[in-house]
């Protein structure tokens, strides 16, 4: 079930990603990514009926941790790695929302 | 004078019985990056003052401070020291400093190393030569014209380079040990949850794994025992007890069974790792292993279950870059929205961008069972073949990589090509496996082969013994890059 991907295919997944690309880009990403699932695709011959998937390699073991109250990491010290941030008030700053 | 190509174990015992300084090592391990480094590029920053203030800090102790003493270490910029830029190298964190210590950078300097400095990696753990770093690539110290292997590779060319003798790196799908191999030295990838990841940038998180290189494998061991066992700021950390790995290491293979994949080897592999290969199969059976045959049938299918499964991952785990609490914010942006857009699409790679897109559309509606869902059920089945192959034999062997180093800009026009450097090694972190790549020999160019050894989960002790045992026994860790 190889997919062929278009421009527009292209474009929604970006803004889904979040990711604002450049006409070049499109363009690229649409070969490579079509190239990408066909070659992918191989995995469609494997039968896998009945075989459950595994999204954690180890068996997980419970790891319990103590409840108890610790410091975090200091606010003024995250704040300060923000592109813009407030830190009297202790907010980050973006553009307005409403 | 200090020999460049000490091992970890050799410095720590001069530097505890106060035959040498601290602050010594930590200056020859700076002059030795000051000479070399503008033809290897394997340093992104290095912390020249620090250290020498850390390690001058360990000579006034009374006593060693721990198994790594006064060891000069580098790591990969995906680890998180507080104080230094950590950029996972993106442009996206060119210039974001860490306010805290990722759990292994606590356990170093526990046990008394010397941080020296991060290493060049490509961007977010993605790639197989380091030609994905945003601050451009790392070279190979045995041929400056080639890749060191990725992602990993700034680290794997600090030790091969003799620059420190142990560095640490992040295996996802084969990041410490492909690099390994292509610059002649041992990587470790431990059982998934034997290291803790707290404080690595995640890429794929089922998948990544912090580990060690060194010139020896006995130094492997020590470093691992040094960073390894539960966290609890990592609940994937198991709370197992950590066996002393440098105990397990006595010298012999006897009694030992090791499988080889044969019909894997089919998939192309250069004459001369096929050789080097063959020979270290050989030389193991002399030295007392036996050698049986074993299938693993759907590692064949283990790059495009890593690529779906991995990229599903890192499009989740990448959408923290936004632009708002960490690192570049675009600053043209008047809404929200377009803050988010032009910050990622200005501060991730290509290679960043891609893999984020094709785990967007592998995760999306419609696609999820067909791409998503379906590489997770071949995962169980790579799995399984592995825990039938374990029920006989102790170890799987393969080639660490298919062809030795390639040449720097040889792959990066075709990124499928690229990722079928790492055909031997994605099936290892996909089951959670241990593996080790070990130097095998030499290809006609010069440049190094590895031979990796792939073990039962929490087993690392057997794979370490059985690299151990095979190292004593060949000339190849006594070789060194002609720098």
């Amino acid at each position: 079930m190889a997919q062929r991907l278009d421009d527009a295919d292209v474009r929604r997944i970006a803004a889904l990603a979040h990711l604002e690309l450049s006409a070049d880009e499109v363009e690229l990403f649409s070969k490579q990514l079509t190239d990408i699932l066909a070659y992918v695709a191989e995995l469609q011959s494997v039968d896998t009926s009945g075989i459950p998937p595994t999204s954690h390699p180890q068996a997980a073991e419970p790891a319990w941790r103590d409840d108890a109250p610790r410091p975090s990491i200091d606010r003024d010290a995250v704040l300060a790695g923000a592109p813009d941030a407030s830190p009297r008030a202790g907010l980050f700053k973006v553009p307005k929302v409403l | 004078m200090i020999d460049p190509f000490v091992t970890a174990r050799a410095l720590r015992d001069a530097i505890a019985s106060r035959a040498i300084s601290a602050e010594a090592a930590c200056r020859a391990a700076l002059d030795r990056i000051a000479a070399t480094d503008n033809r290897l590029h394997a340093f992104h920053e290095v912390h020249a003052e620090k250290a020498l203030s850390r390690a001058r800090a360990l000579d006034r102790l009374p006593g060693p401070a721990g198994p790594l003493h006064g060891v000069p270490v580098a790591l990969k910029d995906n680890i998180a020291a507080a104080g230094a830029v950590t950029t996972a190298g993106s442009r996206i964190l060119e210039r974001y400093v860490s306010p805290f210590d990722a759990t292994v950078v606590q356990r170093l300097d526990a046990a008394g190393a010397v941080i020296v400095g991060n290493t060049i990696c490509d961007e977010f753990a993605m790639g197989s030569s380091t030609e994905n770093c945003a601050f451009g690539p790392a070279r190979n110290p045995w041929d400056a014209s080639r890749a060191p292997g990725g992602s990993s590779g700034g680290s794997a060319v600090a030790v091969a380079a003799g620059m420190t003798p142990i560095a640490l790196g992040s295996d996802t799908g084969g990041s410490i040990r492909q690099p390994a191999a292509f610059c002649g030295i041992v990587g470790l990838k431990p059982t998934y949850g034997r290291v803790s990841r707290f404080g690595l940038l995640a890429y794929a998180s089922s998948l990544d794994q912090i580990g060690p290189f060194a010139r020896t494998v006995d130094d492997a061991a020590l470093c691992l025992e040094a960073i390894a066992g539960a966290d609890p700021l990592d609940a994937t950390a198991a709370s197992r007890p950590v066996p002393a790995f440098t105990s397990a290491l006595t010298g012999t293979v006897e009694g030992s069974t090791i499988g080889v994949p044969w019909t894997l080897l089919d998939m192309g592999v250069d004459r001369d790792v096929r050789q080097a290969f063959d020979e270290s199969i050989r030389t193991l059976e002399r030295m007392g292993a036996a050698i049986a045959d074993v299938e693993l049938p759907h590692a064949r299918f283990a790059i495009p279950t890593y690529y779906l499964v991995a990229t599903a991952e890192a499009s989740s785990n990448l959408a923290r870059y936004d632009g708002v609490r960490f690192g570049l914010r675009a600053a043209d942006a008047a809404t929200v929205d377009q803050m988010y857009d032009r910050t990622r699409e200005a501060g991730f790679g290509p290679e960043v961008k891609r893999r984020i897109m094709l785990g967007t559309y592998v995760l999306s509606a419609g696609y999820y069972d067909a791409y998503y869902l379906k590489a997770q059920q071949v995962r169980t089945l790579i799995r399984r073949d592995y825990d039938r192959a374990f029920e006989r034999v102790d170890a799987v062997a393969l080639p660490t990589t298919p062809t030795a180093a390639f040449g720097l800009g040889e792959r990066t026009g075709d990124p499928l090509q690229m990722y079928l450097a790492d055909v031997f090694t994605v099936s290892a972190p996909l089951a959670g496996l241990p593996a080790i790549s070990v130097p095998c020999g030499y290809a006609e160019s010069g440049l190094p082969i590895g031979l990796q050894l792939t073990g039962r989960a929490w087993d690392e002790a057997t794979i370490l013994r059985m690299a151990a045992a095979y190292e004593q026994a060949m000339p190849w860790k006594d070789r060194h890059p002609p720098l």
